[in-house]
């Protein structure tokens, strides 16, 4: 499965500059891991953003057998940053597979930093999503100045870089291959590997030359007239 | 030009360190946040000045300061944080001072909740302030509107020496969308030589008030305030319509709603019904005479107004437009519920069944 094969470690962590479609990837990535039959958390530890998180999609994620963990408060639109104290089941239980969705920027990262000395003893990965249409993170330069600050911030180190460049329903196959090509300079610079190209089903078959696997997914992540 | 992927309320910013604002006051509040976020790291870049200020009712005396001396200056704020600038608002009306006002709307009322709404139609369109005053009130429907739109508002501010507000609601601010960096169409601006900003060369200094204590000078101004807001009645109306040429039932919405009313529209004209969309784009002035035109053609049999508003705001000026020529019939959701395709869908069926 291609979901196992990219996520070969116990935790996965999913990081990187906001907006480039951390929670859509982690959800995917969640309901993947599920269909290979392992005990699946995710986590929702989004504390920058209000909207579009990854607990909208709980009872899909719970029908597909995912376990969903959010903030602990009742009401889950308050802008107050709590954390779940079930984020714990995760990084203590060995017999789950963990999916962590994380805010963006180091801003957001900044919830990793308390779990630190707890993650590091655990077989993690810590990606670090990329979406070459965002404008602070085109450049190879911006792109490993936020994967730095995400790193510092946290103690922990990037382990592979995720390529999930997209225009919302504007994608083209073109997007995701010029998503590519930022990701391999981002990778040769930084010397962090590229994990996989993170494309909607639809795509995913005309990508198979790229050097790295192809993650297909399905939009989850949806706006109300979508 | 190529395509960027946005979030709302950071293009918002962009847009307006693009347009040459070199002045933000702001202070942070759900789901506008990124709004003053962004601007504090990128306006010093590009050398203006960004202070967050210790309130919304600083915010926008400081935006009134900054106007008063010839800045381009702008704040933005949802709902509750907008209910505090009110009095803010009216002093730049009456003081004839141009600025822009974004408003992330969020559902209300008091504090409410930080998901969207649209409850602030009224506040935006009928002024939340005191005295007899008009802000010209745009209302996007997606990221490459709000960035355009923002652009312009200041020209429009600068133009009417007015106040300009843009209403989105906070799905806006906080989606991410493709856009492209297109150019705005280019006003003539009058020169700002009635600025605070030093005497240069002038015989005295100007003075920026909104205070005439002497009765006549004040009924002077106020007629003055109103041949201009007829001029912007006049020049600034603007209005889309989908579908509206053989519609036989016409959903007015905006912002959010009339996205998801293109939805809509789809499934009904799918099942034989001739539905069609008018979306007023600047909400004050409203599209008042094109409304009433659409409303008279013989095929339009019945109109659905659709809000993130449970009472029905703009359906006043709705009625106001259609004067009785055709059935209205409402359908609103608040406090954060943003009505469905299916909800719209259902209420046109029914509001043309009742008309048959």
């Amino acid at each position: 499965m291609i979901a196992a094969a990219n996520c070969s470690h116990r935790i996965s962590i999913i990081t990187g500059h906001y907006g480039t479609g951390k929670t859509e990837f982690a959800v995917n990535l969640a309901l993947a891991l599920a269909e290979t039959g392992r005990q699946v958390m995710l986590a929702d530890l989004d504390i920058v953003n209000p909207y579009f998180r990854s607990r909208e999609r709980r009872q899909l994620l719970e029908e597909s057998g995912v376990r969903l963990i959010s903030s602990s408060q009742a009401c889950s639109d308050a802008d107050v940053p709590a954390l779940p104290a079930e984020l714990l089941t995760i990084l203590e239980n060995r017999e789950i597979q963990g999916v962590l969705d994380i805010g963006g920027d180091p801003v957001g990262a900044r919830v990793l930093a308390r779990f630190q000395p707890k993650i590091v003893r655990e077989d993690y990965q810590l990606i670090y999503v990329l979406n070459a249409n965002r404008p602070e993170v085109r450049s190879t330069e911006k792109a490993i100045a936020y994967l730095r600050g995400i790193e510092a911030t946290t103690g922990l180190a990037c382990t592979g870089i995720v390529n999930n460049t997209h225009l919302c329903g504007e994608t083209t196959e073109a997007e995701i291959r010029k998503g590519a090509a930022l990701a391999a300079a981002v990778s040769e610079e930084a010397g962090i590997p590229v994990l996989c190209h993170v494309a909607e089903e639809r795509f995913a078959a005309k990508l198979s030359d790229l050097p790295e696997t192809v993650f297909p997914i399905t939009i989850r992540m949806k706006k109300p007239w979508e | 030009m190529e395509k960027e992927l946005w979030k709302g309320n950071e293009a918002i910013a962009e847009a307006a360190i693009r347009a040459g604002c070199n002045c933000f006051f702001g202070y942070p509040i759900t789901p506008q946040s990124e709004v003053p976020e962004y601007m504090s790291v990128h306006l010093p870049q590009a050398g203006g000045v960004f202070v967050q200020s210790e309130s919304e009712v600083a915010a926008i005396n400081m935006v009134y300061g900054a106007a008063g001396a010839g800045m381009r200056a702008m704040t933005s704020s949802s709902s509750p944080g907008i209910s505090l600038k009110q009095e803010g608002i009216t002093y730049l009306a009456g003081a004839e001072l141009p600025a822009v006002i974004i408003n992330c709307m969020r559902g209300g009322p008091g504090l409410g909740t930080i998901q969207p709404g649209q409850g602030d139609y009224y506040q935006a369109t009928r002024g939340g302030g005191n005295g007899d005053y008009r802000t010209v009130v745009l209302a996007p429907s997606n990221v490459q509107e709000t960035v355009d739109f923002v652009q312009e508002a200041f020209d429009i501010a600068d133009l009417y020496r007015n106040p300009v507000m843009v209403v989105c609601d906070g799905l806006i601010g906080q989606m991410m969308e493709p856009i492209e960096w297109r150019p705005i169409p280019k006003r003539a601006l009058p020169a700002k030589d009635w600025a605070a900003n030093g005497r240069r060369g002038r015989e005295s200094h100007n003075i920026i008030t909104s205070i005439f204590l002497d009765a006549e000078e004040c009924s002077d101004h106020n007629d003055h305030l109103t041949a201009k807001y007829a001029e912007m009645e006049e020049k600034e109306v603007r209005w889309e319509e989908v579908q509206c040429e053989d519609a036989e039932i016409v959903i007015t919405a905006y912002g959010t709603p009339a996205r998801i009313a293109l939805t809509a529209l789809e499934t009904l004209r799918s099942e034989g019904i001739k539905a069609g969309l008018f979306r007023p784009i600047t909400l004050w002035p409203f599209p008042e005479k094109a409304l009433h035109a659409l409303a008279g053609k013989p095929h339009v049999k019945a109109i659905l107004d659709v809000e993130m508003s449970t009472t029905g705001q703009m359906l006043d000026d709705v009625r106001l437009a259609v004067e009785g020529q055709r059935p209205i019939s409402y359908l609103g959701r608040a406090g954060g519920v943003m009505p469905t395709v299916e909800e719209m869908i259902e209420s046109a069926r029914k509001a043309l069944k009742e008309v048959k």
